[in-house]
């Protein structure tokens, strides 16, 4: 039975909406079955909201499924009652089930786009449920739906409806799959990581217009997500999962206040790390107005301007379309630039790779963000790294070896791990090898391309904490190429701040961090959740007043 | 759309199949897999040793010379020729115990060669990109345009019917549909991050094909290779029965087919047999194939 | 222009620059042949000046550009020319190739036709059912049995049941012997068994990749998700995943039909049924090749527009091209 630490919720506003009692999920893996859900219980009464979070793999999904008593392909529940209004679901025939979901339990995917059917119109998908189950007439079905949008503030709420998934953005999409949700006002609306997918800028209107719609409808709802912050803005209820089981479920204030558990403290307390800036250093690589294009002609940098003192780390932030990432690729050769110059210890580089020289190509190294596809997962961990050393090092031997021992140690790795391969790491453990491969040829500059941002956060911080700990020891430079403003304030010493190609500032973190801000940089800065339950409607009602950060992008 | 923010760890499915892969010798492993293969596959294997089998000791096995002519013409089954005559007075299950020998080793010869040459091409294409691989691409698309067989027959009728034409014009056609697929198959290992590290740690392109990409996709090269053999033994069978492949007086299934022919007109199911041995043939290598697709595709079903 | 038209345009014009180059390849690979065109139709023995008047009356003599032009031309109006074999001997009556391929096109179609009528709803039936039902005792039988029919050459099923179902008990006709007076329905009759014969291995390709097509289509998240607002079965396959289905299917079908394409040569071997796959064959043997030309570029142009034809259903079903943003 799980270990959960339960305490009275004191909301007590409606009655018992959904019990979930002793639940237990398995999951098939190559044909053999395996606990995803271990026990678990879970209650929820009409109108509140409980946020279920946990890292991946803790099982949020499954019983936000679950909730529905829906399974999908490859998962079966195997023991427990649900019960929704009183009726146990899992008793029930599927038939029965079946004629529950969109009408009285509906659920908000995490991919809008990947959701919705391409080929009927939105509108049309929105009140499928009420017209197959004539909970409405078409007419009244509609008309519903376009009040939905515009509480939800869509563009053109009348004639949105209209279009096709693909003609509209990712943030609207979401918010229209909201709507399809509460098409026939359930009771009950499960969520499941709706933002996770959305920019930052763009993640905040959608958040503001769920909570709105929620707490005016008065509608019970599970929050599924990872992110703290998120949590906090939108559940009165928290419930921490790990491994299929809970760990600690209590009101939100109180939890986020005086959480019980060594978890869920650790969870709480990541994000506090913190880097003492350092600006100082002779400039190891300097971008000079530099523009860059793709093969159709389209230009996706403009003009970019750079210094990257050396051993400091310089972060690079910006959302998607920014430009970042492309600003790696320039630097490393693999995108030649139309204009300007990289240079690299005062001298310009070749702008393609093919014209770098071996001992050029080593001193510029880069880390990508997902450690799966960054490792060949037919190698061993200590034929790459051998590799590495003995193809630039000129190592062989017994040296080589040594030299293997020595980056594993520096990963804080043992040395067992070199006859591993891949796929036996964890996330983690795998970007800590490719870390090792980066510094292995011994760089003068790493490029970090958002290299904590796939990581669940107790591990990203580690992971943090070992690329501080390496440049102190070695005096490595790094650019660290983000969206997250939590590991800038980290990690950097500098900041850049990119938006559509463009640099929009730059300088020491104190001073970017601090007001006043360039538009941009005030909104970037201002839609990125804290820990505060109050911190949505805080920002919401300032940029109501029109203050900083009005420029809400709607064409999100 | 690339998800910025999804995170990830060593759930417990992953934790139980990490410990479920703890190393094995790869020969044991592959027993293991066999042993737990279902029936269809099993049978196949078995198929496939015993054509071997045949293959290699067919002199040993056969009654009578291969195009010994030993009795009258379509002498009935008897004692003496098990299975009777054909239509010159050969023994028949001598015949087609070379046959074995003859068609199976002419498939695999040429399925090699289109093999080889269609996945180096693709496997290039993949990781050289550019002009090569549009130029390729091209190529390819051209060849592919035509039904092979009529362009088969198209080469034939101009550089005749001899058995090393024969091999080259199939082989060639065959490469096009190998290409296809290691070029799809290791471009999708090209896009990933690990191909960019190498070549930004000053790695070759010699290196990155043999040692980055080619490991990675051998499962469904190999497959495709099994997939292929039967096409083009299938090929080579059909071009032979029309008397336009394999010529005699080589012992071979196809042209065995044509030459026996009007004896269905009797009745009599001899020439059924050499049709039966490619038949199963084949289908013990489709099976084999499936089952190896199913086990490296990861997939549950299909 | 809208973007559905514009996209169709541009794969209609590639077809056509394809199906050019083809027959650019096709007319100058014969230059390739050893020797001349002559020498090896009229063989050894023939004295120069039946090789010289072979070559005045087959055109032969004039230079590779011309010749290329007269034949494009012609053959963009269906005339391909004189046969090889109706001029290697002096003094009968020159035939055009056209003239022997026509009734013969006409069977192949007709023939085509009729297995595509068989073997289409039944694979497609078959393959939606093995996906429904998927790892059920029916799919995995259906599945062994497919593999088992696409292993199986087609001269092999051909035979069978030439012998099983005519010879041993004379329900079908064994050989299809039609020529111009077979009136339609005998006509029918007499291609029972190859029809038969083609429907078989090609239900079996089709019905395997249609259940493949389908099962990747039903692991899309839509799907789910239609599922999760609660909707039946029986909608979800038919208003959620149908409309996407088009598409795939119709590549399957395309390419399927395709390889009817070459299966038709042999099933029209097996039972001498006067065809243009018969003919091809005939004409290889007796290296006459101007008819071998013209059958490549005719299997060649049919080949080329069924893939087209997937193509451009592709395009015309695509909800993104159809409705732009």
């Amino acid at each position: 039975m799980s270990d959960a630490t339960t305490q009275q919720t004191d909301k007590g506003a409606g009655s018992m909406l959904l019990e979930m009692r002793g639940i237990k999920i398995e999951g098939q893996s190559e044909d053999t079955w395996f606990p995803i859900i271990k026990g678990m219980d879970l209650t929820l009464r009409r109108g509140e909201v409980l946020g279920l979070i946990g890292e991946s793999g803790a099982g949020k999904s499954t019983m936000g499924l679950a909730a529905m008593g829906f399974a999908r392909d490859g998962c079966r529940i195997t023991a427990g009652t649900i019960k929704f209004d009183g009726v146990d679901l899992l008793a029930m025939p599927e038939s029965e089930r079946r004629k529950l979901r969109g009408v009285r339990i509906a659920y908000v995917a995490q991919s809008a786009a990947a959701s919705f059917n391409p080929a009927h119109r939105l509108i049309d998908q929105c009140i499928e449920t009420a017209m197959f189950y004539g909970v409405a007439s078409a007419a009244e079905a509609r008309q519903s739906t376009i009040d939905l949008f515009r509480r939800l503030h869509l563009p053109d709420p009348e004639n949105i409806g209209e279009r096709y998934p693909h003609q509209v953005s990712g943030g609207q999409l979401q918010r229209v799959m909201t709507a399809m949700a509460m098409a026939c006002s359930p009771d009950l609306i499960v969520f499941d990581e709706p933002t996770t997918a959305l920019d930052v800028t763009t993640q905040i209107e959608v958040l503001a217009s769920i909570k709105e719609v929620v707490r005016e409808l008065h509608k019970a709802a599970i929050y599924i997500t990872h992110d703290l912050a998120v949590v906090a803005q939108m559940a009165d209820r928290i419930m921490v999962l790990r491994y299929g089981e809970v760990v600690e479920e209590a009101p939100t204030r109180q939890m986020l206040s005086d959480p019980r558990q060594p978890y869920t403290k650790s969870l709480w307390a990541v994000r506090s790390l913190r880097k003492d800036e350092d600006t100082s250093g002779d400039t190891v690589l300097a971008i000079r107005n530099v523009d860059a294009a793709y093969g159709g002609g389209v230009r996706v940098l403009h003009d970019i301007n750079i210094k990257v003192p050396r051993g400091r780390t310089v972060a690079v932030v910006g959302e998607s379309g920014s430009g970042k990432s492309t600003l790696a690729r320039v630097i490393t050769g693999l995108l030649p630039p139309e204009n300007g110059t990289v240079e690299f210890n005062g001298q310009a580089l070749p702008p393609a790779l093919a014209q770098r020289p071996k001992e050029l190509l080593r001193k510029v190294q880069m880390i990508y963000q997902m450690p799966d596809p960054a490792l060949n997962p037919k190698r061993r961990i200590g034929d790459m790294l051998g590799r590495s050393v003995s193809y630039h090092m000129g190592l062989s031997g017994k040296d080589r070896s040594r030299r293997v021992s020595e980056l594993l140690e520096m990963i804080e790795l043992d040395d067992s791990y070199r006859e591993r391969l891949p796929m036996e790491l964890s996330g983690g453990q795998k970007q800590r090898v490719c870390i090792a491969r980066a510094l292995a040829v011994e760089p003068d500059l790493v490029i970090c391309d958002e290299v904590t941002s796939a990581l669940d956060q107790i591990v990203a911080e580690e992971i943090l904490k070992l690329l501080l700990r390496l440049q102190k020891d070695l005096g490595v430079t790094y650019l660290y190429i983000t969206h997250d403003i939590a590991t800038v304030k980290a990690i950097a010493d500098e900041i850049v701040v990119m938006h559509q190609g463009k640099v929009v500032e730059s300088g020491p973190k104190s001073q970017i961090l601090s007001p006043p801000h360039p538009p941009y940089t005030e909104l970037l800065l201002s839609s990125v959740p804290e820990m505060d339950p109050d911190w949505l409607d805080n920002v919401l009602a300032e940029r109501a007043r029109g203050g900083a950060g009005a420029t809400a992008v709607d064409g999100s | 759309m690339s998800n910025q923010n999804e995170p990830m760890t060593a759930g417990p499915a992953e934790e139980i199949t990490l410990a479920a892969r703890r190393r094995r010798g790869a020969f044991s492993a592959a027993m293991h897999e066999v042993l737990k293969a279902p029936p269809t596959a099993k049978f196949g294997l078995i198929m496939i040793f015993a054509y071997l089998f045949v293959a290699v000791f067919a002199p040993l096995l056969a009654p009578y010379g291969e195009a010994e002519v030993v009795g009258r013409q379509y002498a009935p089954w008897s004692d003496e020729f098990v299975l009777g005559t054909d239509q010159i007075g050969r023994d028949m299950l001598s015949r087609l115990i070379f046959a074995a020998r003859n068609s199976v080793s002419i498939a695999f010869l040429t399925t090699l060669i289109a093999f080889l040459l269609g996945s180096m091409l693709g496997l290039l294409s993949a990781v050289v990109g550019g002009w090569i691989d549009q130029g390729l691409g091209r190529l390819v698309d051209v060849l592919m345009a035509i039904p092979s067989l009529i362009f088969t027959l198209v080469l034939l009728t101009i550089f005749g019917t001899d058995l090393i034409t024969l091999i080259l014009v199939i082989a060639l056609f065959d490469a096009t549909r190998v290409y296809r697929l290691s070029r799809a198959v290791a471009v999708n290992v090209v896009v990933m991050d690990f191909v960019e590290a190498a070549r930004l740690q000053g790695e070759k392109l010699p290196w990155i094909m043999a040692r980055e990409v080619l490991p990675n996709i051998l499962p469904p090269l190999a497959a495709e290779f099994g997939l292929r053999f039967t096409f083009v033994f299938l090929t080579i069978a059909a071009l032979s029965f029309l008397g336009l492949g394999i010529q005699p007086p080589t012992a071979d299934w196809g042209s065995m087919v044509r030459e026996n022919a009007t004896l269905i007109n009797y009745g009599d199911i001899t020439p059924l047999l050499p049709a039966a041995a490619i038949a199963l043939l084949t289908v013990s290598v489709n099976f084999v194939v499936d089952w190896f697709l199913h086990k490296t595709s990861g997939l549950r079903d299909v | 222009m809208h973007p559905v038209f514009r996209t169709c345009l541009q794969r209609l014009a590639l077809g056509i620059a394809t199906l050019w180059v083809v027959s650019v390849i096709v007319f100058s690979m014969f230059e390739l042949l050893p020797g001349n065109f002559a020498q090896a139709v009229l063989g050894q023995a023939a004295t120069p000046e039946i090789v010289e008047n072979f070559n005045k009356r087959a055109g032969l003599d004039r230079p590779f550009l011309e010749r290329y032009g007269t034949w494009l031309t012609g053959a963009v109006q269906g005339d391909f020319g004189l046969t090889f074999g109706s001029l290697t001997s002096a003094g009968t009556q020159a035939r055009t190739v056209a003239s022997v391929i026509m009734p013969r096109l006409e069977n192949t179609l007709f023939l085509a036709a009729a297995a595509a009528a068989c073997s289409v709803p039944l694979a497609l039936g078959l393959g939606l059912l093995a996906a429904l039902y998927r790892n059920s005792i029916f799919d995995r039988v259906v599945n062994a049995a497919t593999l088992t029919s696409i292993s199986f050459p087609e001269f092999f099923v051909g035979y069978i049941l030439m012998l099983f179902l005519a010879v041993q008990h004379p329900w079908f006709y064994a050989t299809a012997s039609v020529d111009s007076t077979t009136s339609f329905w005998e006509h029918l009759a007499r291609i029972g068994l190859p029809v038969i014969g083609l429907t078989l291995v090609i239900v079996a390709h089709m019905m395997r990749m249609t259940r493949a097509a389908i099962i990747n289509l039903l692991a899309s998240p839509f799907i789910e998700m239609a599922r999760l607002k609660g909707m039946p079965p029986s909608r979800v396959i038919w208003h959620h995943a149908l409309p996407n289905a088009w598409a795939p299917i119709a590549t399957v079908v395309a390419l399927n039909l395709a390889y009817l394409v070459v299966g038709v040569v042999v099933v029209e071997v097996v039972f001498n049924y006067p065809g243009v796959g018969q003919l091809m064959v005939d004409a290889v043997q007796s290296r006459d090749i101007p008819v071998v030309q013209a059958c490549a570029i005719i299997f060649a142009t049919v080949y080329i527009l069924l893939n087209l034809s997937a193509d451009i259903i592709g395009i015309a079903t695509n909800p993104r091209l159809l409705h732009p943003r």
